[in-house]
Order: structure tokens, then sequence, then C-alpha cells
């Protein structure tokens, strides 16, 4: 599992509500239509300068918040694959795995806004082709490792059908 | 060793020793959606090809975040969950029956020792009634509606020992939001709080839920109270279901041990924009407001409508302000009609918005204008959270919010009782 894109960089404390705010997600199951919405509130302009592949880089706690799985679905939606963080809410953290969003534990203060990064699963680290900086990443549960590489929960479960592999 | 409350209930839901760290698949007692993130649940289970729900007396829907529907595709998403309610059987808690939390607790559904998941991160509040209870993503509520299991890493826990008694005028609001400075947002990530001392003691379980609640304001997947003679005494007027209580073993090992002296607390005000930036009241006071909010799943409950209603009682809100009041349930919004706080605070000039969870998430029945400061007894003053990016949220205790309300500045709520 190897991802590569391009970095947009956020600070500390991102909640939810600012990834998607409750006043879209309550009257849509349209992704495509949250996704015009997703980082509103801390950055109108950002729905319109994402593209497809890009990453978010933050600082702590990314994340925190409700537990609104639109969160993760709304960024995928918009085209984000990847967020790298120093930390991660932990109903976040799930819900990004459970939807294939990668998520990475590791210090972003590294990487800047337009910087090109490599992440990779299996070497366990995170490359910043713009400045030369390779970090390692930790391992992530198997279990997880498992839901991310069958694309999320729900296509892991149409295959293993529960969670006795844990 | 001895154990946590949070690694016991693992160990009983999983039917064997676990420790902290450990990857586990458990039993869940309950699984509750609102209507914010069942939607979607019931879209992932039906992708998944769900043919059945594990046990539909343990699954509970509530329509509580945006009730009654301001708009026809709320009202369509709200038809989606009662038709696939009415399917399976699952109970569906309507319109103005109250806010998701209150229900599971207040209606006798979580006792002590139960594991606990719902698609909402407030869904911690039931550690005041000694549960393991936490917030999932809709996908994983899907997980177990089917199967009633779900994977859980075990947590280590933080004890915090809150010693002293509480001083006139500082309520479990205050405390909540001075250990939310002192560990700050992220301060309890992955971990389990467990609450301890003679304040925690003292406190009523309605009054504990307000602190437990906001458990996750510092990340924390859980906050428990050990249940005592109040707690199952509560639980028991509700219902006749056995349980086994869960409590702490006096050797447990935690992750840190925190004494907190409350004897010298004042009240607390979150400014905007975070959870974790608290400040005495005192360095708040003379803010101007617009809006006050009573209500959530935090400070909705009767002893917050009660102190509302001591402070309101024959005096008038300032005419610069708007006083929003949303009960946490409907049995809460008779209690409070039964007692005469309601009159005491309509002729005041508050106003009464349905049972639920009123302007809290920023869909409907009180979103503040631009420029406007919100003083509000909920758990999240996120730049946003009610609607208007250009409002600002701060938070405090309902006699707070109640004093200020009075004022049109934020205010000291001490000068307004005994």
């Amino acid at each position: 599992m190897r991802l590569e894109g391009r970095v947009h960089r956020f600070g500390d404390d991102i909640n939810t509500d600012y990834i998607i705010s409750g006043k879209y997600k309550f009257k849509t199951l349209d992704m495509q239509e949250l996704a015009r919405h997703v980082m509103e509130d801390i950055d109108p302009d950002f729905a319109q300068r994402v593209r497809p592949g890009d990453f978010i880089a933050a600082g702590k706690n990314f994340g925190c918040g409700s537990s609104r799985e639109q969160a993760p679905r709304a960024l995928l939606a918009a085209g984000v694959r990847g967020i790298l963080a120093k930390s991660f809410a932990r109903i976040f953290f799930r819900n990004a795995i459970n939807c294939g969003l990668f998520v990475v534990e590791c210090d972003t203060d590294a990487f800047g806004t337009g910087d090109e990064v490599v992440v990779d699963l299996e070497k366990g680290e995170v490359k910043n082709l713009s400045s030369g900086v390779t970090l390692s990443i930790p391992p992530l549960p198997q279990v997880m490792i498992d839901i991310l590489r069958e694309g999320g929960l729900v296509s892991y479960f149409k295959k293993y059908g529960s969670f006795e592999r844990v | 060793m001895g154990k946590t409350m949070a690694e016991k209930v693992f160990e009983r839901k999983a039917g064997r020793p676990v420790r902290p760290g450990e990857i586990v698949v458990a039993s869940v007692d309950w699984a509750m959606g609102q209507d914010g993130t069942t939607p979607l649940a019931i879209q992932s289970f039906e992708e998944m090809e769900g043919k059945q729900v594990f046990n539909p007396e343990r699954v509970v829907f509530v329509i509580d975040h945006n009730a009654p529907s301001p708009l026809e595709a709320v009202s369509r998403l709200h038809d989606f969950m009662r038709s696939f309610a009415r399917k399976f059987g699952i109970r569906i808690f309507e319109v103005g029956e109250g806010v998701c939390h209150e229900l599971m607790m207040s209606r006798g559904l979580v006792v002590p020792g139960d594991l606990v998941v719902g698609a909402d991160s407030h869904t911690c509040t039931y550690g005041a009634v000694g549960a393991f209870s936490t917030g999932v993503g809709s996908t994983e509520l899907a997980v177990v509606m089917m199967t009633g299991k779900l994977w859980f890493k075990v947590p280590e826990s933080i004890r915090l020992n809150l010693l002293g008694t509480l001083p006139q005028g500082v309520y479990a609001k205050d405390v909540i939001l001075h250990i939310a400075s002192i560990l700050g947002a992220d301060g309890a990530t992955y971990k389990a709080l467990e609450f301890h001392g003679p304040v925690i003691e003292a406190l009523s379980v309605e009054e504990r839920a307000t602190i437990t609640n906001m458990a996750v304001e510092v990340g924390a997947k859980a906050g428990l109270v050990p249940p005592d003679a109040k707690t199952i005494r509560w639980v028991r007027e509700r219902t006749d279901r056995s349980f086994e209580p869960v409590v702490p073993d006096f050797d447990a090992s935690y992750a840190r041990v925190i004494d907190v002296d409350c004897s010298v607390l004042v009240p607390q005000v979150a400014f905007p924009h975070q959870v974790d930036n608290v400040r005495p009241v005192t360095e708040a006071e003379g803010v101007p407001i617009q809006e006050a909010f009573v209500g959530t799943c935090t400070n909705g409950r009767v002893p917050d409508l009660a102190v509302v209603a001591s402070i309101l009682k024959g005096r008038r809100v300032h005419p610069g302000v708007r006083l929003i009041v949303a009960p946490a349930s409907r049995e809460t919004f008779l209690s409070a009609l039964e007692k005469g706080w309601v009159e005491d605070i309509v002729k005041a000039g508050g106003v009464f918005v349905p049972p639920g969870c009123g302007p809290c998430v920023g869909t409907h029945q009180g979103i503040p204008g631009d420029g406007w400061n919100v003083i509000s007894t909920a758990n999240r003053n996120f730049r946003g959270r009610m609607g208007n990016r250009e409002s600002s949220i701060y938070l405090a205790s309902p006699a707070t919010v109640a004093a200020s309300a009075i004022e049109g500045k934020i205010t000291d709520p001490r000068k307004y009782l005994g």
C-alpha cells in the first residue's frame, strides 16, 4: 500500500465540525455534495483548491470532536487520500481506516503546503520528496491493516463476515 | 496487579483476561444511533448485505439532533430510519422524546457493567452509571447491529481524584471544564478516565453525567464513575434488569493519577474556539453576549433547569439576549413544568425549544448571527459549531449562563445565589 500526493498544511486540533459542518451533514448522504463544503469553517477555499490524490498534514489531535463518519468520507470524496498528523482523535482514526482513508501518525513539522510526499505502509515510512526527509511510522494493528487492504470496513466485512480473524 | 474499571468490563465482555493495549473482540450490550449518524449506518448495513439485527431489543435509534425536522431532506432521512427500525423491530425514540444519551440512562436501558457503543461521540456519558460506553462511526454501528460485536483496543486509564467540596456557585460543569484545562483537548487520547473522590461521590447521577459526558473533549474513549449505592438505587428505580456492578481494584495500575482540589475552584468558562481554552469566570466577566443556551447531553437535566429557574425567577433576561432552553428529555420538561420552573424561565423571557439537542449542532433552533457571542451549557465551542463561523461560543455552567442572560454579558453567578 503506497500513495503519493501533494500536501495541504493545517494546524492542531482540526475537529470534525471543521472537516464537515453539522449544518450540511444532517441533510444528505451524498458525499459529493458534502465534499463541496469540506474544511469550510477553517479554510473556505479548500474545497476549490484540493485535487484528487492530495494529502493533509496537520498538527496534533486531528479529527477531534464528533463521531461523524461523514468527516473522512467527505475528505475522500473531495479527493484527499491520506492524512499525516502528529496525533489523531480515536474515533476519527478508526472511521478513516474504515472508509479506506490513509492515516499516518508522524512528526509533521517537516511537511508544508505544496510538498510532495510518498507514504509506504509496507515499508512503514513516509518520505517528503520536496525536502528529502524520511520518517518511520508506527505500525498499525493487524486488523486495521487488513481493513485498509480491503479498501474499508464494508468490503472487509463482506469478505470475512466477522472480526474473528482478530 | 489489580485492574481498572475499563479492563474489568472488557475482561467480562471478551470472556478472557485482558491487558491495556491489547486488541479484543467484545460483545456489546447496547448499540445506539442518532439521526445524524444512523442513516449512514443503515446505508452501510445494506451495502454489507445485512439480513438481520443481532438483537433488535438492544439496538436503539433516537431522532434528537435535528428534530422536529427543519427541511424536507431531513424528513426523508428520518423516515429512512423509521422504516428500517420498523422492518427489524428496533426501538426508536421519536421527535421530542429527548437527547439520546439522556434517554439511554434515564429510561433505565444502560446498567452498571454494560459495554455500550453509540454512533455519537458523547456516548461516553453512560460512565455515570458505571458502564463502559464509547462513540463509534456509522459503519461500525452497522457491523455491531449485524453481529453484536466489535473490536476494541483495551485502554489504559487515567485516575482523577476529585478532592475537597464544591464551593457555592461551582458545579459539575466547572469541574470538568477545569479538568479540560489540566489535560488539554488531547490529554487522554486512547485512554479511559476514572473519576474518584469525595466530590464525585457527593454529586447526583445526573451531575456525574455532566462530567463523564465531556470525557471525549479531552480525547478519552470513556469516562467512568465507580458505581456506589446512589448509582444502584438510581438504576433500580428505572429497571429490573439484573446486573453485576464493576468496580476497580484498589491496586489497579493507572497511566496517570491526578489529584484535583475542587475546594479552591471558581466558576469556569471555556473561551472560543477550543474546549480546553478555560479561564476563571472572573477573567470573562463583561464579555457582551447576544445568545444564551441551556440544554444538551451535558447540561439539560433536572438539576440544571432547577438552578436556571432559581436564578431567573422574578428577574428579566436582558433585552439584547435570546435565552434558549432545550430540556434533555420529555420527562425533564414535565418535571420542570410541574415544579414551576418553566413558568419562571418563560416569564423571565426565556424560549423553550423541544426536548432534544436544540441549537448545539448548528442545524436549527437558534443559529447565532454574525459577530454574536453565545454563552452555552453545551460541550463544544468550535468555530461554526452552532451554524455560523462568524459567531463565538463560550461554555459554562447553567448558573453562569443564567446569570449572564440577565446581565447581557458574562457574569459570575455567585452574586445571584444564596
